[in-house]
C-alpha cells in the first residue's frame, strides 16, 4: 500500500486547531513571514490533499522539502500534533507520485539512499575510498589543479563540504563485546553509519564511557543503517527492511538497553513500533525495542552516572541541542547534567540553543541558502558566548557547525558531551 | 476560490511588490483560517504591504472595484473574526512588524500594527517599563489584532485590557484616506473619542496601521502561587475573599480537572492531576507590599480548603506556571478532533455558580468540556471536545452553547469577554445589546463603509 495523506487517520490533520502556536518556533516562518513555510500552514495544505482540494503538485512538493524536520513545532504544540508522521506521509507520498525529481537527484537518490545506505559493507568500501582520496592529498591536488570543476553542478558543490573520513572504523576500536570490572548491564552499542566513518572514535568515547559505569558493551562489527534517511525522504519500505534488520542484529530482549548517540538516528530508532506496526512478526518485537533503547546522555543520567575524579582544566564549554534530540527525543536535561559532572567544566547556556543549525539531514544540500542562514545565525550565538568548547550531539550538527565555525575563522573546537566525559575518566589515570 | 481579475492583480502587484501577491493555492490556503476551530472560507488573493501608504492604495483600489478586504495578523483570532468571505483580498500585516519608539518620558510606546505583542512588552522592559495586556498568543499576535479585537489575557482584574493602553491609531479608512486619532496626551477631550470605535471594531471599520500605547513603570517584584482544590467552589470563594480582603491581585486563573490533565501531559510540570480545581495567583508591585499579600493570600487560600499551596521559587518556576495556563486552550486539543472554545463572561460573584452551570450543560447533552479561565474578572473559557465530522455531536454541541448563552445573559454577563463577535458568535449578539443598540452598531457600520468593503459579515450580517 502506497503511503497517502488520504489514507492517515483524519484524526492526526485534525489534531492541528492552527492556534499559531507554532509559528515563533519554526526556523522557515521566521525567516519569511509567511504562513505556508510554517507548520500549521504546511498541515493545511496536507489536509487539503486529503480533502481533495488540492492536488500533489511541484510546488506542494517543495514546500515539503523546504521544512527542515527540525520538529520544533512539536516542543511548541499544545496540542499534540505528530508533525513528524504528517511530515514523513507527505513526503513519502510526494516521492511515490514522482514529483520533484530531476534525473540528477533521482541519481543521487539511487546512490545514496538506495544503495549505500542499505549496504554497510559497501558504505565502508566507498568510506575507505574517499579516505584514501583524502589521504593521498589527491583532494587538495585536484583542488589545485582545478580538476574538481570537472564534477558534475551538484557534486561540485558538496565536495568543500565533504567531511574528512576517519582513518579507523569503529570495528577497528571497538571489539564486539568488552567487559567491565564490575558488570550491572548488558548493553548494545549502535554506531551509526556517519558517526562510523567519521567519528569513530565518538563511538570508542562512548563505549568507555560505558565501561566505566558498569555496563557490559555489545558491538557487532557490522551494522545496518537505521532507516532514518529512508523514512525522512519518503521511502517507507526501505526504512521499514532496515528495521527489521536492526531487530534482528539486536534482538531487545538481551539487552538492558541499546545504545544510540546520534540525535537524529535516535529519534528514528525509538519510533520502530509505529513504523512496523502493521508486522504480525515484528511489531510486538519493536515495541519491546523502543521501550529498550535510549540516548546515551539519556541512559548515563538514568543510573546515576559516575562523576569523574579527575577534571579537563578550567574548561568553559556550551551546548547546542540537535533537534531530533531535544524536539524528537525530547532529551535536553540530560547532556547538560553529564557535563556538569566534570570538575572544572563551566557550562554556558547558548542563546537559542535549541534552534536548527540548518544541518537537518541532508537539508544542507537540498536547500543549500536556507541552510547556510541559519549556520551563520548559530555560530554567531556560539562565538557570542565566549566558550572554548562547543559541545553537541549529533554528527550531522557536529559536521555543519563546525565547518560554520571554520568558515568564521573561530578558534572554538567542537566536542561530543561523551567525549569530554570520557577524556575526564581517562585524566584519573 | 477564484482570483481577481488580472488587471486587480497587476495594479496590487504595482503597489506592494510582485513577491507580496499571492494567488496559488499552495500560498493562499494557508491564509483560509485563524485561531477559531472548524472556521475557514476561501482566499483568492494574500496581499501583504510594507507600508501605511501602500495600504491606502490597496483600499483606494478594492473601493473602486467594490472588493472587499479581510485584513490580518498572525492569525490567533478566536472569533472567526480574519477567516476571509468569497471574493475578498486579504490583507496580512505581518511585515510592518517594527517598533517604533519608546518614550520613557511620556510613558508610551509607538509601534506598526504587525509588532508582536510580547515583542512590545519586551521593549518597554529595556526601559524598565511594562505593557500588561498578556493574551494568551501573546508571543504570536500582533498589536493591531489585539486593538481590533480589544483583547483580555491574564492580568485584567488589576490592569485592565488593551482598551486601556491605546492613546493614538493611525488608521486607513474604507475608501482608503489615512486619519490619526488621539495623542501622548493622558487628557485629551477634543471631539468624539474616535479611537475608542476603532477597539474592538474587527476590522470592520478601518484597518489599524499604527499604534500608540501607554506603559507603566515596571513592577518591582511578583510572585505566584498555586492552589489546589477538591472542590470549584472553594477555589471561587477564596478569589471573592481575597477581593473582599482588598487585595487586587494581577492574576487569578482557574483550570478544572480535565483541562489540568491536558496542560500536564503537555508540559510536564507537576500539576497535581487529581484535584477538581487548581488557582494560579499572582501578585506584583512593591517588594514590601507583594510579600505582605502573598502571605495573606496563601493564608486565605488555605483557609477555604485549599489541599495544597505552592509557591513559585524563582521566575523561572513562576513563567512555566504562567505559560502552562497559556497553553490550556491548545493543549485541550489532544483530547478529540474538534475544540470549540467559549468566551463567556459573568460578574465576577456569578462565576462560581455559572462554572458548576457549565459542567451540568455538559452532562444533558453528554458531552466532554474542559473548562479554565480568569477568576478574577469572570472571564471563563468552557471547551467543547467534540469532533466537526460527527453532526449528530456537533448539533448537541451548539444546544449546549444556546444554554450556556441564555445563563450567561440572564446572570447579567456577556457572549464575549475578550475574543470578540466575529462569526462564531454573531446569532447571539442582538440578544445581548439589545435591538436598538444593535441597529445603531448597524447603521454606525452603513454610514462608515456604505460599500460594506471592510471584514463584511463579521460582527453582524
Amino acid at each position: 500500500m502506497k503511503p497517502s495523506l488520504k489514507l492517515l487517520d483524519y484524526s492526526i490533520l485534525q489534531q492541528c486547531m492552527h492556534c499559531g502556536m507554532c509559528l515563533p518556533a519554526c526556523p522557515t516562518y521566521v525567516a519569511t513571514n509567511k504562513e505556508r513555510h510554517s507548520p500549521r500552514g504546511r498541515i493545511s495544505l496536507m489536509r487539503a490533499v486529503a480533502d481533495g482540494e488540492l492536488k500533489l503538485s511541484p510546488a506542494f512538493a517543495d514546500e515539503m522539502s523546504y521544512c527542515l524536520g527540525c520538529l520544533a513545532c512539536q516542543t511548541a504544540c499544545p496540542a499534540g500534533v505528530d508533525y513528524s508522521n504528517l511530515l514523513e506521509t507527505a513526503r513519502a507520498e510526494v516521492q511515490s507520485a514522482g514529483l520533484n525529481q530531476t534525473f540528477t537527484s533521482r541519481f543521487w537518490r539511487t546512490v545514496t539512499i538506495r544503495g549505500l545506505f542499505m549496504r554497510p559493507r559497501l558504505l565502508r568500501f566507498v568510506g575507505r575510498l574517499l579516505w584514501l582520496y583524502q589521504r593521498l592529498g589527491l583532494q587538495t591536488a585536484f583542488r589545485k589543479i582545478g580538476l574538481t570543476k570537472l564534477l558534475p553542478k551538484d557534486l561540485r558543490r558538496l565536495e568543500p563540504q565533504c567531511p574528512t573520513i576517519a582513518t579507523k572504523f569503529s570495528p577497528q576500536l571497538i571489539r564486539p563485546v568488552e567487559s567491565p570490572a564490575k558488570k550491572n548491564h548488558r548493553v548494545a552499542l549502535l554506531t551509526g553509519c556517519v558517526q562510523d566513518l567519521v567519528f569513530a572514535d565518538i563511538n570508542r568515547d562512548t563505549a568507555d564511557v560505558l565501561l566505566a559505569n558498569g555496563c557490559e558493551v555489545h558491538t557487532p562489527p557490522v551494522q545496518p543503517c537505521c532507516g532514518s534517511l529512508h523514512a525522512h525522504n519518503g521511502e517507507a519500505n526501505a526504512a521499514k527492511t532496515l528495521a527489521k534488520r536492526m531487530i534482528d542484529l539486536f534482538p531487545p530482549s538481551q539487552f538492558d538497553a541499546i545504545i544510540t548517540n546520534s540525535g537524529g538516528c535516535g529519534n528514528h530508532l525509538r519510533h520502530y513500533s509505529a513504523l512496523l506496526a502493521d508486522d504480525a512478526v515484528y511489531a510486538p518485537l519493536a515495541k519491546l525495542w523502543d521501550s529498550k533503547l535510549r540516548d546515551i546522555h539519556e541512559w548515563m543520567m538514568e543510573h546515576g552516572c559516575r562523576a569523574p575524579q579527575a577534571g579537563l582544566g578550567d574548561l568553559t564549554v556550551t551546548y547546542h541541542d540537535s533537534c531530533h534530540l531535544t524536539h524528537g527525543q525530547k532529551v535536553t536535561k540530560q547532556p547538560r547534567d553529564l557535563l556538569k559532572l566534570i570538575p572544572g567544566l563551566k557550562l554556558v547556556e547558548l542563546p537559542e540553543a535549541n534552534w536548527c543549525c540548518g544541518s537537518a539531514g541532508i537539508y544542507n544540500i537540498t536547500q543549500p541558502e536556507q541552510s547556510e542562514q541559519l549556520l551563520v545565525r548559530k555560530v554567531g550565538h556560539v562565538i557570542g558566548t565566549g566558550a572554548s568548547v562547543l559541545a553537541t550531539a549529533n554528527p550531522g550538527c557536529h559536521l555543519q557547525i563546525a565547518r560554520g565555525l571554520r568558515q568564521a575563522g573561530s578558534p572554538i573546537s567542537l566536542l561530543q558531551p561523551v567525549t569530554l566525559l570520557a577524556r575526564a575518566y581517562r585524566a584519573e589515570r | 476560490m477564484s482570483s481577481p481579475d488580472p488587471a486587480v492583480l497587476a495594479r496590487l502587484r504595482a503597489i506592494v511588490g510582485v513577491e507580496n501577491v499571492l494567488t496559488s493555492p499552495e500560498d493562499t490556503i494557508p491564509y483560509g483560517f485563524d485561531g477559531t476551530a472548524a472556521l475557514k472560507g476561501p482566499v483568492g488573493v494574500v496581499v501583504l504591504p510594507g507600508s501605511t501608504q501602500e495600504i491606502s492604495e490597496v483600499v483606494k483600489l478594492a473601493a473602486a472595484r467594490g472588493l472587499a478586504i479581510v485584513t490580518r495578523g498572525s492569525g490567533t483570532g478566536l472569533s472567526g473574526g480574519s477567516v476571509p468571505s468569497a471574493g475578498c483580498i486579504v490583507l496580512c500585516l505581518t511585515r510592518l512588524d517594527k517598533i517604533l519608539s519608546v518614550d520613557a518620558a511620556n510613558l508610551t510606546v509607538r509601534a506598526q500594527c504587525g509588532a508582536i505583542t510580547a515583542a512590545i512588552d519586551a521593549a518597554a522592559n529595556k526601559h524598565g517599563l511594562f505593557y500588561p495586556p498578556d493574551p494568551g498568543s501573546m508571543k504570536i499576535s500582533t498589536i493591531g489584532g489585539n486593538v481590533a479585537e480589544n483583547s483580555g489575557g491574564l492580568r485584567g482584574l488589576k490592569y485592565g485590557v488593551t482598551r486601556d493602553y491605546v492613546m493614538g491609531l493611525e488608521v486607513v479608512l474604507p475608501d482608503g484616506r489615512i486619519a490619526h486619532f488621539g495623542n501622548a496626551c493622558v487628557k485629551d477631550v477634543a471631539g468624539y473619542s474616535m479611537k475608542d470605535l476603532f477597539i474592538g471594531s474587527e476590522g470592520t471599520l478601518g484597518i489599524i496601521t499604527e499604534v500608540l500605547l501607554k506603559v507603566v513603570p515596571r513592577p518591582a517584584a511578583r510572585r505566584t502561587m498555586l492552589a489546589s482544590y477538591d472542590r470549584m467552589e472553594d477555589a471561587a470563594q477564596t478569589v471573592s475573599d481575597i477581593i473582599a480582603a482588598k487585595i487586587i491581585p494581577c492574576t487569578l486563573e482557574f483550570l478544572d480537572r480535565m483541562t489540568i490533565g491536558c496542560v500536564e501531559d503537555y508540559a510536564k510540570i507537576g500539576l497535581p492531576r487529581d484535584c477538581e480545581a487548581l488557582l494560579l495567583m499572582e501578585t506584583d508591585g512593591h517588594p514590601a507590599a507583594v510579600a505582605e499579600e502573598a502571605e495573606q493570600m496563601l493564608t486565605l487560600a488555605r483557609a477555604r480548603g485549599a489541599r495544597d499551596v505552592r509557591v513559585a521559587r524563582d521566575d523561572a518556576e513562576a513563567l512555566q506556571l504562567a505559560s502552562a495556563r497559556r497553553s490550556a486552550f491548545s493543549a485541550l486539543a489532544r483530547v478529540r478532533p474538534t475544540t470549540i472554545l467559549e468566551d463567556v463572561t459573568v460578574p465576577r460573584d456569578k462565576l462560581a455558580e455559572m462554572v458548576a452551570f457549565v459542567a451540568e450543560v455538559a452532562k444533558k447533552h453528554k458531552l466532554l468540556v474542559g473548562t479554565f479561565g480568569h477568576m478574577g474578572d469572570g472571564n471563563l473559557h468552557p471547551t467543547f471536545l467534540t469532533d466537526e465530522r460527527n453532526s449528530e455531536e456537533m448539533a448537541r454541541v451548539h444546544e449546549a452553547l444556546e444554554d450556556i448563552v441564555t445563563k450567561t445573559l440572564a446572570l447579567g454577563g456577556t457572549i464575549t469577554g475578550e475574543h470578540g463577535v466575529g462569526l462564531a458568535k454573531k446569532a447571539w449578539l442582538r440578544r445581548q445589546v439589545g435591538e436598538n443598540s444593535h441597529d445603531l452598531m448597524r447603521e454606525i457600520k452603513r454610514a462608515w463603509d456604505p460599500q460594506n468593503l471592510l471584514n463584511p459579515g463579521k460582527i453582524f450580517d
